[in-house]
């Protein structure tokens, strides 16, 4: 099937009526709808049906077992979870301000390992191989890891003018990890560009930085935004990693209300925020991703 | 007659232990048109890559005005910059409007001002009967479509020499005569070429020499006239006949 035709039949069944303004459905095709439409209606009575009687189940079942009064009380502490939501949203604030930090950072040394590692030129040949080390290493080793040798192990080198703050520090361990897993998303995107793109532009006299600026990274950024978007995501959620070198994030802020009352509701608390923010991300990533699929699949065809 | 726009003595060109063209000598005067035939895998596109530095040469001089660009400290860019070449895949950008298609090189090459270049791109676009499809992107045109764009993204550079690789073998055979006839406009209007081409009618109607490339060599050469209908060497006289089995001509 054409992609034409695809357009046609999935935009409106109504486009088919521009051929000529007379057209009624035929006595059989008002059949048909109406045979449609009974059935539509069945799978919706269906659907709904088994959707009641199956979470109908799985809540009779959980609410009537022994132990949902002490799970309601120890993690659905709403009066309590509410008490101490400020502090977990102030808290929160850090894990976004960490993100937007780090996400700016990575996306420029992201693109730096990438560029450095697809290069051909001969004078690059020792960075590309420290390049290839540092992705090898960082994509290699739990970025809990890093967070600990650099949080910790920085200090301990007691160097006058290095920082000590633990949140510079830890947006640096964020950022060399995910610099590494940038980098492969971004080179990967650069290497599917076919090289005939790159011997018409260098044909048309671009030059070798005005041929990646104009020709190759834009049709490299569009292959990989799905990816790269996941990985923001996957970035949110690990910001709250370096609550382990004691900066007061998210999870920080719940780890000391919940340990001076013994109740988990304020990690269910910092869980929902967490969820607020990477829901609507993932659903925004997976419709990128469906789009993208769509035009490659409009393009194999053209 | 003033020097030719392109000369070529000796050209050798191997990849590997695969010798894929040698002792190749032809020179192009300025407004005329060499083309190149012979089966696929005789050298035809590795010779245009060479003259276009996307390739390099093992041995031999390709001159262009003069002007030697086998000399290894030659910038390629500014070689490029006299050169257009069409290939057989239109390698259009797909993800750029037919316009700036064609008028990214003017821009960030020549150092045209965005008005400028469009006020080009435009006139071409008239000209060839596409301005409808100015701000469409590649993938909504037919590959006739997207082969004049082609051809006029490369033509917008003003190049001293058009190299056109096989740009027909890729279409339709309904689409073909659209493209050609852009192509003798082009003939016509002074443009110097050379083409590698299946197209024996064509390379009779544009063709000042045609040359005939077999396993890397020139086995012969002529006028389009004489090598198309008088062939000498056996070798051009079975591929002709091969082409012609093919109805090509
Ligand atoms: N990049 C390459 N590496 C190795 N061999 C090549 C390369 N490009 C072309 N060749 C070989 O060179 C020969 C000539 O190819 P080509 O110039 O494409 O011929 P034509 O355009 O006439 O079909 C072929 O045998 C092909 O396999
Ligand atoms: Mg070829």
């Amino acid at each position: 099937m054409s992609s034409t035709e695809q357009g046609a039949v999935s935009d409106d069944g109504d486009r088919a009526s521009a051929f000529s303004n007379t057209w009624e459905p035929s006595a059989l095709e008002i059949s048909r709808r109406k045979v449609r439409k009974k059935q539509n209606q069945r799978n919706t009575l269906i659907a709904i049906f088994s959707t009641v009687v199956v979470l109908g189940t799985l809540i009779t079942l959980l609410v009537t077992s022994p132990g949902f009064k002490s799970l309601t009380d120890t993690f659905f502490a709403w009066a309590y979870g509410v008490e101490v939501l400020p502090k977990i949203i102030l808290g929160f604030s850090t894990n976004v301000l960490l993100t937007i930090i780090a996400s700016t950072c990575v996306a420029i040394f992201g693109m730096i390992i990438a560029l450095t590692r697809t290069s051909r030129s001969p004078a690059l040949l020792p960075f590309r191989i420290l390049a290839t080390a540092y992705v090898d290493i960082f994509r290699g080793i739990p970025m809990l890891l890093v967070i600990l040798l650099v949080g910790f192990g920085i200090p301990a080198l007691r160097i006058s003018g290095l920082t000590n703050n633990v949140l510079i520090l830890g947006t640096a361990a964020v950022v060399i990890t995910y610099s590494a897993y940038v980098a492969e998303v971004l080179r990967s995107g650069i290497l599917t560009v076919h090289p005939s793109q790159r011997a018409a532009a260098r044909s048309l006299g671009l030059s070798h930085f005005q041929t990646l600026r104009f020709v190759v990274l834009p049709q490299a950024l569009r292959r990989v935004t799905p990816p790269l978007l996941n990985d923001l995501v996957s970035l949110i959620k690990d910001t709250g990693l370096v609550s382990i070198l004691g900066v007061t994030d998210a999870i920080r802020a719940a780890q000391i209300a919940s340990s001076r009352s013994f109740n988990y509701t304020p990690y269910v608390m910092a869980a929902i925020i967490f969820l607020l923010i990477t829901i609507p991300l993932t659903r925004f990533t997976d419709r990128t991703i469906r789009r993208s699929i769509e035009k490659q699949n409009a393009q194999g065809l053209a | 007659m003033s020097a030719p726009v392109l000369e070529i003595s000796n050209l050798r060109k191997s990849f590997g232990d695969e010798v894929v063209l040698q002792n190749i000598s032809f020179s192009v005067p300025v407004h005329t048109a060499t083309v190149f035939i012979g089966a696929s895998g005789s050298g035809k596109s590795t010779l245009l890559r060479c003259i276009n530095l996307l390739d390099s040469v093992d041995d031999g001089v390709i001159k262009i005005d003069g002007e030697d660009i086998t000399d290894p400290t030659i910038k390629s860019d500014q070689v490029r910059r006299k050169l257009g070449m069409v290939f057989q895949a239109f390698n259009l950008f797909p993800h750029m409007t037919v316009r700036k298609n064609i008028t990214l090189a003017p821009i960030q090459v020549h150092g045209l001002s965005k008005d400028e270049a469009n006020a080009r791109a435009d006139e071409l676009l008239n000209r060839f009967g596409l301005m409808e499809k100015a701000d469409q992107y590649p993938d909504r045109l037919s590959g006739g479509q997207q082969q004049r764009v082609a051809i006029i993204r490369s033509i917008a550079l003003r190049p001293r020499l058009l190299l056109l690789d096989e740009i027909t073998s890729a279409l339709d055979p309904v689409l073909v005569n659209e493209v050609l006839s852009t192509v003798r406009d082009l003939k016509n209007d002074g443009m110097t070429m050379v083409l590698a081409t299946h197209e024996m009618g064509f390379a009779k109607q544009v063709a000042d020499e045609v040359c005939y490339l077999e396993a890397g060599q020139i086995v012969e050469r002529g006028s389009a006239q004489q090598m198309i209908e008088t062939p000498q060497d056996q070798r051009t006289i079975d591929f002709l006949k091969r082409v012609h089995e093919a109805g090509r001509l």
